[in-house]
C-alpha cells in the first residue's frame, strides 16, 4: 500500500449528541431565514433538544474515545450533557414568551443557543485541553452575541462589551496555562499530563500553568475575583440569556474544571487544593455578602450564583470521589432552582419595564399565586432549606468537606448558607408580607414561560425529597472519568 | 435485635398517620375555594382533631414500663448515605406528640374569631407546622430530624409574618435567622458524628440510637456538643440567646405564640434530651456547670424583665424565660428526678403558658391592647375570663395542687443533689415568679374598675369556653393525679440517665488507662484535650 495520512478513525456514538445539536442549530439559523413565526422555531429548538437529550441518556452505558483519545463519550459527559440540554429545553420555553416584543430575531437566537450548547456539550467530553479549549470558545463566542442580543437595550449592549472584553482575557490566559501544562508535561492530553506530573521536572512551569487554568475557570464559573463582570452582564443580558449563563455556562465551566482538575491534575491536589481553599472561601463570602446589599433581584440572583460557585469549589477542594460527586449533584440541583428563579424574574419583566427591583416584588405572592409559590420554592432551595433540592446538594457538599478534614471550610460554607436566608427571604418578604398592588391589571398569558417554571419547581422538590436516583447518577458520571 | 420492633407490632403506622394526617389536611385545605373561609376553619378543625385522637390511640397502646422505643417504623429513605425513614416515640416523646396534638386544635379553634385575612392560608400554615413539630418530636434519623426541624421554621416564619402585629416582619426574620444560623451549625457536628461513625468501620448511618455509642475523644465531644447546645439553646431560648423570643411572641398572632411556647420551645429542651447529652455524655457532664449558670441567670434575669413589662405579652414571654431556665435546671440536674420534673414542667409551661397567651389573645380582641395599666378591675364585667385566669395564674406560679407545683418541686429535687446553690437561686425564681404574676393579675383583675370600656367588656364566648376548659381541666388533672405521667415517662428517662452515666463511667475509665499508659502515650492524650 502506499503511504496515506494515517487519520484515526472516528466513533460515531461519541460525536453523536455533539453531531445532532449542530445539525439542530444549523436548521435552526436556515429555518430562521425562512420562517417568520417565533413559536414554530421555538418549538423546532424544543423538539430538537427533546430528542437530542434522549439519545444522549440512551447512551449513558457506553464507553468510548475517539479523536486520538481527545474526546471521549462516558458517563461523565453524558450526565453534563443531558444537564444542557434540559437547560436548553427550559431556556427555550422561557424564551419562547420573554422573545415577543423584545425584536431578537428568533431563528438566529435559537441557533446561538443550540451553538452554545455544542460548546458545552465538547467541553464536557473533551479529554484535551485543546479540545476543552475550543469547546470554551464555541460557547462563549455565541453567549457574547446572544448577551448583545436585545439591541435596543443599552444595558443589553453594554454587557455584551463587558462580557467579551473580560472573556477574551480569560481566553488568554487559558492559552497561556495550556502553554505552560504542555511545555512541562509535553502532552495536552489529560491522561498523558496525569501520568506525566509525578515525574516532571519543570514544576514550576506546572504549578504556574495550573494557577493560569484557576484563573480562567474561575472567570467561567464567576469565582471571586474573577466574578468582576458577572453582576453587570447577567443584569443586563436579556433574562433567559441570563438564565442561559447563570446555569448552563456555568455547569460547562465546572464540567471542565472537575475533570481537568480532579482527573488531569489529581496529582497536584496538594498544591491547587490550597489556592483553591481560599477561592472557595472568597467566592462563597463574597457573593453571600454582596448580594445582602441588592435592591435588584437579577442582580441578587447574580450575586447568588457567584456564592453557589462556592459551595461547588468547596466540592472540588474536598476532592476525591465524595467531593467529586458532590459537585456533580450540587450542579444538577442548583440548575433547577436557579432556572426556575430567573424564569420568574423573566416573567415579571414587561417590554421597556424589567420590574427587577424588590419593590416590584411586594404582594406579588397574592397578585399571581402561582409565581408567588414557585419563587418560594426557589428561594427556599437556594437557601438550603429541606426537604428541597437545595438542601440535599449542601448536604453532599458539607459531608465531603467533613469527610476529607475541610472543617473550616464547611463551617464557612454553613456560615454563608445562614447569611443568604438573608437576602432569599427578602424576596419572601417583599412577595407575601409587603402590602402591594392585590389585584393585576392585564396579565399576558405566558404558557410557556410558566411551564418552565413549574417544570423547574416540581424538579426541584423532587430531587430534593428523593435525591437518591440522581446521586446514583453524579457519582456513575464522575466514577466513569 | 432488643426486641424493640415487637411492641407494638411492626407494620404499625400509628404514628405516621398522626405526624402526616395534618400535612394532608394542609393540602386538601388549599382545594376549598378562597370563598368558604368556614369551611376551611372546620376542615383545619376536623384534621387537627384527628390527630389529637389517633394520638389518644397512641398512649392507649403505648406499653408505659419499657423503655425503649415503640411504635417503630424504619423504611430506606436515601440508601446511599444510610438515611432512613426512621420513626418512633418512647415514654419522653410520647407526652410531647400529646401535647402538640392537643393544643393544636384548641389553638385553630381560637384562631376562628382571630384570624380575618388570608383564613385559608393561616390554617395551611398551621397544619404545616403540627406535622414539621411532630416529625421533629419522633424522629430518631438525624437526618429526617434535621428535616423536619427546618421544615418547622417556614411556617412559623409567615403565621408570624403574615399575620403578626407592627413590626412583625423584623420579628419573623429575627426568628427565622437565630434558629437557621444555629441549626446550619448542628447540621455539620450532624455530618461529622457520622463521619465518625463511618471512620470507625460502620456502615453509614443516621440513626441515632446507633450513633449513641460512637466513641469520641474528650475534645470531639466538647465540640460537638457546642454546635449541638447551640442549636437547642437557641430554641429554648436560653439566657443569653433569647432576644428573638420576646420579638417573636409579641409580634406572632395569638394562636402563634401559644404554638411557639406551647410546643416549639419544648424542641429545644427536647434536643437536649434526646441528642445533644445522650450523644456527648462526657461533654454533658463538664458542661454541666455551665449549663446550671445559664440556667439559673434564665431564671432570675426572665423573672426580673418580666416584672418590669408594662404589656401582658410581653411579661408571658419573659416569663416563659424564666420557665425554661427551670426545665434546663432539670434536665442538667442528670439524674431522673430532676429530668422527669423538667419533662413534666414542659407540659406545665405548653398548658399554663398557652392558655395564658390565649387568655391575653381574647382580652386583646376586645379591647385592641394589651397595656397593663389600661386594665383593673376586670372581675366585675368578666368573672368567667377572671376566674380561668387566676386558675391559669396559679397553676404557673407552682401553686399545690396544680400542675406547676409538681415539676418545679421535681426539678428543684434533682438539682439539689448536683448543686445546692443553683437549687437555692432557682428557688429565689420562684418566689420572683409568684411576684410577677399576682402583681400582674392584682394589677388587672382586682380592684375598682377604672377605664369606662372596660365595663361593657363581654364576658366569654361559648367557643372561648370551648377553648379554655380542656386546658384547664389538663391543669388541675396534672397537678393532682400525675403518677400516670410520670409512671410512663419514668423508664425512657432512667435509660437515657444510664446511657450519660455509662458514657461518662467509660471516659473515665479510658482515662484512667490513659495515666498508667506509656509515658509518650500520656502526653500526647493531654496535648490532644
Amino acid at each position: 500500500m502506499e503511504a496515506t495520512l494515517a487519520l484515526p478513525a472516528i466513533n460515531w456514538l461519541a460525536v453523536l449528541p455533539v453531531g445532532l445539536t449542530s445539525i439542530l442549530g444549523l436548521v435552526l439559523l436556515a429555518l430562521g431565514l425562512f420562517v417568520d413565526d417565533d413559536e414554530t422555531l421555538g418549538w423546532v429548538a424544543l423538539i430538537g433538544f427533546s430528542i437530542t437529550a434522549i439519545v444522549t441518556a440512551l447512551l449513558a452505558g457506553q464507553k468510548a474515545v475517539t479523536f486520538n483519545g481527545t474526546f471521549a463519550l462516558d458517563a461523565y459527559g453524558v450526565f453534563f450533557s443531558v444537564i444542557f440540554l434540559v437547560a436548553g429545553i427550559l431556556v427555550v420555553l422561557m424564551s419562547m414568551t420573554y422573545l415577543e416584543g423584545t425584536g431578537i430575531p428568533a431563528g438566529d437566537y435559537y441557533g446561538l443557543v443550540t451553538f452554545a450548547i455544542v460548546g458545552m456539550i465538547v467541553m464536557a467530553s473533551a479529554t484535551d485541553l485543546i479540545v476543552i479549549f475550543l469547546g470554551l470558545e464555541v460557547m462563549s463566542i455565541s453567549v457574547y452575541v446572544l448577551a448583545g442580543a436585545w439591541r435596543t437595550q443599552l444595558r443589553s449592549n453594554e454587557a455584551a462589551m463587558k462580557y467579551f472584553l473580560l472573556g477574551a482575557f480569560a481566553t488568554g490566559f487559558l492559552l497561556y496555562g495550556i502553554a505552560l501544562i504542555y511545555g512541562a508535561t509535553g502532552s495536552f492530553r489529560l491522561d498523558q499530563i496525569a501520568a506525566a506530573v509525578p515525574t516532571t521536572t519543570a514544576r514550576t512551569m506546572l504549578l504556574a500553568g495550573v494557577a493560569m487554568l484557576v484563573f480562567a475557570f474561575g472567570f467561567k464559573v464567576a469565582a471571586v475575583p474573577f466574578h468582576m463582570w458577572t453582576p453587570d452582564v447577567y443584569e443586563g443580558a436579556p433574562t433567559t440569556v441570563t438564565a442561559l449563563m447563570a446555569v448552563a455556562v456555568k455547569a460547562a465551566g465546572f464540567a471542565a474544571f472537575v475533570r481537568v482538575f480532579l482527573h488531569g491534575l489529581g496529582g497536584l491536589h496538594a498544591d491547587w487544593s490550597m489556592l483553591l481553599w481560599v477561592v472557595a472561601a472568597a467566592t462563597m463570602t463574597v457573593g453571600n455578602v454582596l448580594a445582602l446589599a441588592q435592591t435588584s433581584v437579577k442582580r441578587m440572583l447574580a450575586y447568588s450564583s457567584i456564592a453557589h460557585a462556592g459551595y461547588i469549589l468547596v466540592a472540588i477542594v474536598a476532592s476525591g470521589p465524595a467531593g467529586g460527586t458532590a459537585a456533580l449533584f450540587y450542579l444538577l440541583v442548583y440548575s433547577f432552582m436557579t432556572l426556575g428563579a430567573f424564569g420568574v424574574v423573566a416573567a415579571l419583566g414587561e417590554t421597556g419595564d424589567p420590574n427587577e427591583t424588590l419593590d416590584d416584588y411586594a404582594g406579588l405572592g397574592f397578585r399571581r399565586p402561582l409565581l408567588g409559590v414557585t419563587m418560594t420554592i426557589f428561594m427556599l432551595s437556594l437557601t438550603g432549606i429541606p426537604p428541597l433540592a437545595g438542601f440535599a446538594g449542601k448536604l453532599y457538599v458539607f459531608t465531603a468537606a467533613i469527610r476529607e478534614g475541610y472543617y473550616v471550610l464547611a463551617v464557612i460554607g454553613v456560615l454563608n448558607s445562614a447569611i443568604s436566608a438573608g437576602y432569599y427571604i427578602r424576596v419572601l418578604i417583599a412577595m407575601y408580607l409587603t402590602p402591594g398592588a392585590e389585584q393585576t391589571g392585564r396579565v399576558a398569558r405566558q404558557p410557556y414561560l410558566l411551564t418552565s417554571i413549574v417544570v423547574s419547581a416540581v424538579l426541584t422538590v423532587i430531587v430534593g425529597v428523593f435525591p437518591a436516583l440522581w446521586m446514583q447518577l453524579a457519582r456513575m458520571g464522575f466514577l466513569s472519568l | 435485635m432488643s426486641g424493640m420492633e415487637q411492641v407494638p407490632a411492626t407494620g404499625n403506622v400509628l404514628l405516621s398517620l398522626i405526624v402526616w394526617t395534618p400535612m394532608i389536611g394542609a393540602f386538601l385545605l388549599l382545594l376549598i375555594p378562597r370563598e368558604q373561609a368556614d369551611g376551611a376553619k372546620r376542615a383545619a378543625l376536623v384534621f387537627s382533631s384527628i390527630a389529637f385522637l389517633l394520638s389518644l390511640a397512641l398512649w392507649g397502646g403505648f406499653v408505659s414500663d419499657r423503655a425503649d422505643f415503640q411504635y417503630v417504623e424504619q423504611h430506606r429513605w436515601i440508601p446511599d448515605w444510610g438515611i432512613q425513614y426512621l420513626i418512633a416515640v418512647d415514654g419522653v416523646s410520647l407526652f410531647l406528640v400529646l401535647l402538640t396534638t392537643f393544643l393544636t386544635p384548641i389553638v385553630i379553634l381560637f384562631s376562628f374569631g382571630d384570624v380575618q385575612k388570608r383564613v385559608k392560608e393561616y390554617f395551611f400554615f398551621m397544619l404545616m407546622l403540627e406535622t414539621g413539630m411532630l416529625g421533629a418530636f419522633v424522629a430518631l434519623d438525624l437526618f429526617l430530624f434535621y428535616v423536619f426541624w427546618e421544615l418547622m421554621l417556614v411556617p412559623m416564619y409567615f403565621i408570624i409574618g403574615i399575620w403578626g402585629g407592627q413590626r412583625r416582619v423584623y420579628a419573623s426574620i429575627k426568628f427565622l435567622i437565630y434558629t437557621l444560623t444555629a441549626s446550619l451549625l448542628m447540621l455539620l457536628a450532624i455530618l461529622y458524628l457520622v463521619g465518625a461513625h463511618v471512620r470507625a468501620g460502620n456502615p453509614t448511618t443516621f440513626d441515632v440510637r446507633l450513633l449513641y455509642d460512637v466513641a469520641l475523644t474528650p475534645m470531639e465531644q466538647g465540640w460537638l456538643f457546642a454546635a449541638f447546645a447551640l442549636a437547642f439553646a437557641v430554641k429554648v431560648p436560653m439566657f443569653p440567646l433569647h432576644t428573638w423570643l420576646p420579638d417573636a411572641h409579641v409580634e406572632a398572632p395569638t394562636g402563634g405564640s401559644v404554638i411557639l411556647a406551647g410546643v416549639m420551645l419544648k424542641l429545644g429542651t427536647y434536643g437536649f434530651l434526646r441528642f445533644a447529652m445522650p450523644l456527648f455524655p462526657v461533654a454533658t457532664v463538664a458542661a454541666t456547670p455551665f449549663m446550671l449558670g445559664l440556667a439559673v441567670v434564665g431564671i432570675v434575669y426572665g423573672a426580673m424583665v418580666a416584672m418590669v413589662q408594662p404589656d401582658l405579652k410581653k411579661l408571658v414571654a419573659y416569663s416563659s424565660v424564666s420557665h425554661l431556665g427551670f426545665v434546663m435546671l432539670g434536665l442538667f440536674a442528670l439524674n431522673s428526678t430532676g429530668i422527669e420534673g423538667a419533662i413534666y414542667q414542659m407540659l406545665n409551661h405548653g398548658l399554663s403558658t398557652g392558655a395564658l397567651f390565649l387568655l391575653v389573645g381574647m382580652i386583646y380582641e376586645r379591647r385592641h391592647t394589651r397595656q397593663i395599666a389600661e386594665f383593673g378591675g376586670l372581675w366585675k364585667p368578666i368573672p368567667r375570663w377572671a376566674a380561668v385566669f387566676l386558675i391559669v395564674t396559679f397553676s404557673s406560679v407552682g401553686l399545690p395542687g396544680l400542675n406547676g407545683f409538681v415539676g418545679e418541686f421535681l426539678i428543684l429535687l434533682g438539682a439539689f443533689g448536683q448543686s445546692k446553690l443553683a437549687t437555692a437561686i432557682a428557688s429565689s425564681g420562684l418566689i420572683l415568679g409568684a411576684v410577677y404574676m399576682l402583681w400582674m393579675f392584682q394589677r388587672v383583675v382586682f380592684g375598682p374598675v377604672r377605664h369606662e370600656e372596660n365595663n361593657a367588656l363581654e364576658d366569654l364566648h361559648p367557643r372561648e369556653i370551648a377553648v379554655l376548659v380542656p386546658v384547664v381541666a389538663m391543669i388541675v388533672v396534672m397537678g393532682v393525679y400525675p403518677a400516670p405521667f410520670l409512671k410512663t415517662m419514668e423508664p425512657s428517662v432512667k435509660a437515657i440517665v444510664a446511657r450519660i452515666e455509662k458514657g461518662q463511667a467509660r471516659a473515665v475509665a479510658a482515662d484512667a488507662h490513659a495515666e498508667h499508659a506509656p509515658a509518650g502515650h500520656g502526653a500526647k492524650k493531654a496535648g490532644g484535650v
